[in-house]
């Protein structure tokens, strides 16, 4: 018996029967429908003989296009999943009164505003930002490919491996109850003794291995393969937020992958970094993971103000106003994300000079942030505008943006902070800030290059109603809950006493709602165009008069991108080349130097959720196996020098011919 | 490459638009290593920081005097020290094209490795026979957190040296082979200047309070 | 500027050509024995100082070998992984000095923010602070 027991741990570490959560009629609900919908997609995939090309020219693509486009699909998925994780509190909130206990016990209502976090962030906004800067930089910069192109094909299988293990937890035990950045003594070995925090945590660094190394990759991507001629105050200014950005992701992450490392020892080991006992300080924790929190704020942010700059300028039909101060905006920007980061727990307790020092620098941040929408604006001043669906969201973003970042700089001054701190003015501030900046910026970035991506455009129609929804369902939802934080209700809240409060809740729940038809009219919108690909269908490669080298190719780009690689002589090189007469090349076409496909990275990825899986459960065995097994595939991958290989000069010449026909055809 | 002169792209006329040669950008490789080391510097500012704060709560219990054994430490340094002109020479072997004298040189560094690794896990075994484990106390939480990361950064510095002394073995000192060498050659200096922030400022200036 | 960069370009190409996509020189037997040297000597400086108590006052050591420790990176920095303002044009320096910056920020600002931690939470008062303390 007591044998019997032994080997069980053994095998199965702490994982025992009751860590399927069969008891809670919510998630045997969730289960079933995804499980229903898991074997009707597997079922369609193995029906229609997909599962071929699906390898083939998806899973172990280098393509930097195809990637990203990965890497969108994934972030939509996952949107899903945290949105859902809204409803659920929005309607707790908007019931739980008095004697109401709403639907939702203490216990999962906390595992869900920390899932919901978690996922918003690390499986939505950073693939959302990560899938479009792979998609456009290359196309933009005149390159082929990333600089390494079979790294990014593996930053996007880790990333993809951080968000089954976090999707892992609703059915195989619990996610955490910390909220979303797990602060100690809670999440320290007595304050959560369950797996909610490991899953956290593995999920996150196995998550975060893919951000820092393809924000290396972008880096390298943009500083060695720009075309000839393309001088840093030459590139595009998504390139230059790009850039930006992932100098942030390299210098942020790291501290991110070290703070958890550290809380991982407390937990795992016995260490005393963050536990209130033998020397160990919980306040070091939150002081180290807010030096990554920042910065990251502003990973998500500039690729989304590079979206409406590009965006601005192409629909009001002129070039960029500012250009130059566009740039310093941005790389003031990055530099001062590093100087405020004090400012999300002014409360600690410290001292007039420390606050008075991270108040005053969140409120200069503010300046450049200022200088880019002044830009914006004249950039529009006597332009001839169209009010296309990408315009729109852009026009909804400064907006919206604007009132967020003016109660961000009310809660960068300390006094006020004191009163606000933790309320719902708080998660009011920054949803401001995130939907109506990076989510709307990231949407209009979809609309924008996705008829470069697949060729035909998405259907204005419901474009346009998605984007109604979002914007008025996000004003019903979230302006209740400045009202709230004034009147100081604080956040992370399972259950209310004063009646009084209620009917701002069922507000933010009816806004909650809106914004679930702005979801829904966002696919609609995705099958739609589907269905009338044909009439939306976009030859030209060109189809909203745009500036930007990506537009110079056909939608969508070749594989190779450019059959010759493109000489910028002006920034907007493509309206440059238009105004100048630029004749396509049509002749002497040569071979073309491409990555070979390579399907390491998804079995890393794979086997990096079996080691996760493996430590989180305490079942030593897999976890010891996976690592060596990840150790020999990763070495054995570099024994393999054969990795290029070249696509003939008569397969580019039958490509480029089909386009010079597509071309005259609609002439 | 002179089809695309720039000196063309005067107002009014039409200059070239594209390169009719192939394009070979410069390879990314040092460069993106590189960043990769300046990340992996900031794991580790984020290691001393903890150190700086935490790095004084004995917690009633050991404090660095009472422990470090600095003759131990100067012996570990210069392993660390040794290591890294013996690179070098592999390095300048490998720009003359002498394999067989660069795999000697690449022999001899891991061998000083190996005993840079051997004296530390000494030292760790010893402090943890005497009951100064990194359980003990914050001070010891984030001492054998910060040498020990720097530690395993060296442990897979040296299964990497062995991974290439294989391969230059079967290719040869073929581009890719001198490249990945180049890079480790990054590696095992950049974790020579991390441990003299750690012998300096967790060892020399521990045993100074 | 925009023609040096062409040429600069062309150039690249050619090397990139023979097989060498890098700048990062080899470095030579001067300079490594050179280094080495010097790092030995900065190394053994500091040990010196603390083992011997040479100076007598641990503060003032502190700041010496701190001293000893920024010249022995700088040497490695130079000697051992090359570093110039030229190599991979000017980017690798400049990664640098980021970093340096952000480490410095980390140090400093993660002692400052948590030598603050407790000023406005503990006694504030220094009179009250005296009671406590006895």
């Amino acid at each position: 018996m007591f044998a019997n027991l032994d080997l069980q741990k053994l095998l199965f570490g702490r994982l025992t029967l009751e860590a399927i959560p069969y008891h809670e009629p919510i998630l045997l609900v969730t289960f079933i429908g995804v499980a229903i919908g898991g074997v009707a997609v597997l079922g369609l995939i193995t029906y229609m003989r997909w599962w071929g090309p699906l390898w083939r020219d998806w899973f172990t693509s280098v393509d930097h296009k195809k990637i990203g486009i990965m890497y969108v699909v994934l972030a939509l998925v996952m949107l899903l999943r945290g949105f859902s994780d809204a409803l659920l509190m929005r309607s707790q909130q908007a019931i739980a009164f008095g004697a109401n206990e709403g639907y939702l016990p203490p216990h999962h209502y906390d595992q869900i505003f920390t899932a919901h976090g978690v996922i918003m962030i690390f499986f939505v906004a950073m693939p959302l930002v990560t899938g479009l800067m792979n998609f456009v930089v290359p196309l933009q910069i005149g390159a082929r490919d990333v600089a390494f192109p079979f790294l990014n094909n593996f930053s996007f299988w880790m990333t993809v491996s951080g968000a089954v293990t976090i999707m892992a937890s609703l059915f195989v035990g619990e996610f955490a109850r910390t909220g979303w950045l797990a602060y100690p003594p809670l999440s320290g070995p007595a304050g959560s003794p369950g797996v909610g925090v490991d899953y956290y945590i593995w999920g996150l660094q196995i998550a975060g291995i893919g951000t820092l190394l393809s924000g290396i990759n972008l880096i390298a991507t943009i500083v060695k393969m720009r075309a000839p001629g393309m001088t840093m105050m030459k590139m595009p200014i998504f390139t230059w937020t790009s850039l930006c950005t992932n100098i942030l992701i390299v210098a942020a992450f790291p501290i991110l992958t070290a703070v958890l490392a550290l809380l991982s020892l407390d937990r795992y080991v016995g260490t005393h970094f963050f536990s209130n006992d033998l020397g160990g300080n919980p306040m070091m924790y939150v002081n180290l993971i807010w030096i990554w929190g920042h910065p990251e704020v502003y990973i998500l942010i500039l690729p989304a103000f590079g979206v409406f700059s590009e965006i601005v300028s192409t629909f009001s039909g002129k070039r960029l106003f500012g250009y130059a101060s566009m740039v310093y905006a941005t790389v003031v920007i990055t530099i001062l994300s590093y100087l405020v980061w004090l400012h999300h727990f002014f409360t600690m307790g410290s001292g007039a000079s420390v606050n008075s020092f991270f108040g005053i620098t969140t409120m200069i941040i503010s300046i450049p942030t200022g200088a880019k929408l002044f830009n914006w604006l004249f950039t529009m001043y006597k332009g001839r505008i169209r009010f296309d669906v990408p315009m729109l969201w852009a026009i909804g973003f400064m907006v919206t943006f604007t009132i967020g970042g003016m109660t961000g700089v009310l809660l960068a001054v300390p006094p006020a902070d004191f009163v606000l701190h933790n309320s719902l003015f708080l998660i009011a501030h920054f949803h401001n800030v995130i939907i109506g900046g990076v989510l709307f910026g990231m949407l209009a970035g979809i609309t924008y290059w996705f008829p470069k991506a697949f060729g035909y455009q998405l259907d204005p129609f419901w474009g346009k109603m998605s984007f109604w929804f979002w914007l008025v369902g996000f004003y019903f939802a979230f302006m209740p809950l400045y009202v709230l934080g004034l009147m100081g209700v604080t956040r992370r809240v399972q259950h209310f006493d004063d009646p009084s409060l209620q009917i701002w809740f069922i507000i933010a729940a009816f806004g909650a709602v809106l914004i679930a038809l702005g979801i829904l009219a966002f696919i609609i919108q995705l099958v739609v165009s589907f269905m009338r690909r044909e009439e939306l269908r976009d030859v030209t490669g060109d189809p909203w008069g745009g500036r930007t080298l990506e537009w110079s190719t056909s939608s969508p780009p070749p594989d190779y991108n450019f059959a010759f690689t493109p000489v910028i002589h002006d920034h907007d090189a493509w309206s440059d080349m238009k105004r100048r007469g630029y004749a396509r090349p049509l002749k002497d076409f040569r071979p073309i130097h491409m990555p070979k496909n390579t399907g390491t990275g998804m079995i890393l990825g794979i086997l990096s959720i079996g080691f996760s899986f493996g430590m989180i459960w305490y079942i030593w065995w897999l976890a010891a196996l996976t690592f060596i097994a990840m150790a020999v595939v990763t070495i054995g991958h570099t024994f393999n020098y054969n990795r290029d290989f070249h696509i003939p000069a008569d397969t580019v010449v039958g490509t480029e011919a089909a386009r010079t026909r597509l071309l005259e055809r609609r002439v | 490459m002179a089809s695309h002169s720039l000196t063309l792209a005067k107002d009014g006329e039409a200059p070239s638009f594209y390169m009719e040669e192939d394009h070979h950008p410069e390879g990314g490789t040092m460069l993106g290593f590189w960043i990769y080391l300046m990340s992996d510097c900031l794991i580790f500012a984020a290691l001393f920081a903890t150190y700086a704060v935490l790095g004084r709560n004995y917690a009633a219990g050991p404090s660095p005097k009472d422990l470090f054994d600095l003759p131990l430490v100067a012996l570990n340094t210069s392993m660390l020290l040794f290591s890294s002109i013996t690179y070098g020479f592999a390095m300048l072997e490998m720009a003359n094209g002498k394999q067989a004298r660069m795999q000697l040189w690449l022999g001899v560094t891991g061998l000083f490795g190996l005993a840079f690794i051997g004296l530390e896990l000494y030292e760790f075994a010893h402090l943890i026979h005497e009951g100064a484990g990194p359980q003990r106390s914050a001070f010891l939480s984030s001492f054998f957190t910060l040498v020990g990361t720097h530690g395993l950064h060296v442990t897979l510095g040296l299964v990497w040296l062995i991974v290439l002394m294989v391969q230059t073995e079967k290719k040869g000192l073929i581009p890719e082979n001198q490249r990945r060498l180049q890079c480790l050659s990054m590696f095992w200096h950049f974790l020579d200047v991390i441990w003299i922030g750690v012998f300096t400022f967790v060892y020399l200036m521990g045993v100074l309070q | 500027m925009s023609a040096a960069s062409q040429s600069a370009h062309v150039a690249d190409h050619e090397e990139d050509v023979k097989g060498h996509g890098d700048q990062s020189g080899h470095g030579s037997f001067k300079g490594y024995v050179t280094g080495f040297v010097l790092s030995i000597i900065l190394t053994a400086i500091p040990f010196w100082l603390v083992m011997g108590d040479v100076l007598g006052n641990d503060r003032l050591t502190g700041l010496v070998i701190m001293g000893f420790a920024v010249m022995q990176i700088v040497v490695h920095m130079v000697y051992f992984l090359h570093m110039n303002t030229k190599s991979e044009g000017g980017w690798t320096i400049l990664a640098l000095i980021f970093t340096l910056t952000l480490v410095v920020i980390t140090l400093t600002g993660s002692v400052w923010v948590m030598y603050h931690l407790n000023t406005n939470m503990m006694p504030m008062t220094p009179a009250s602070l005296h009671q406590h303390a006895h």
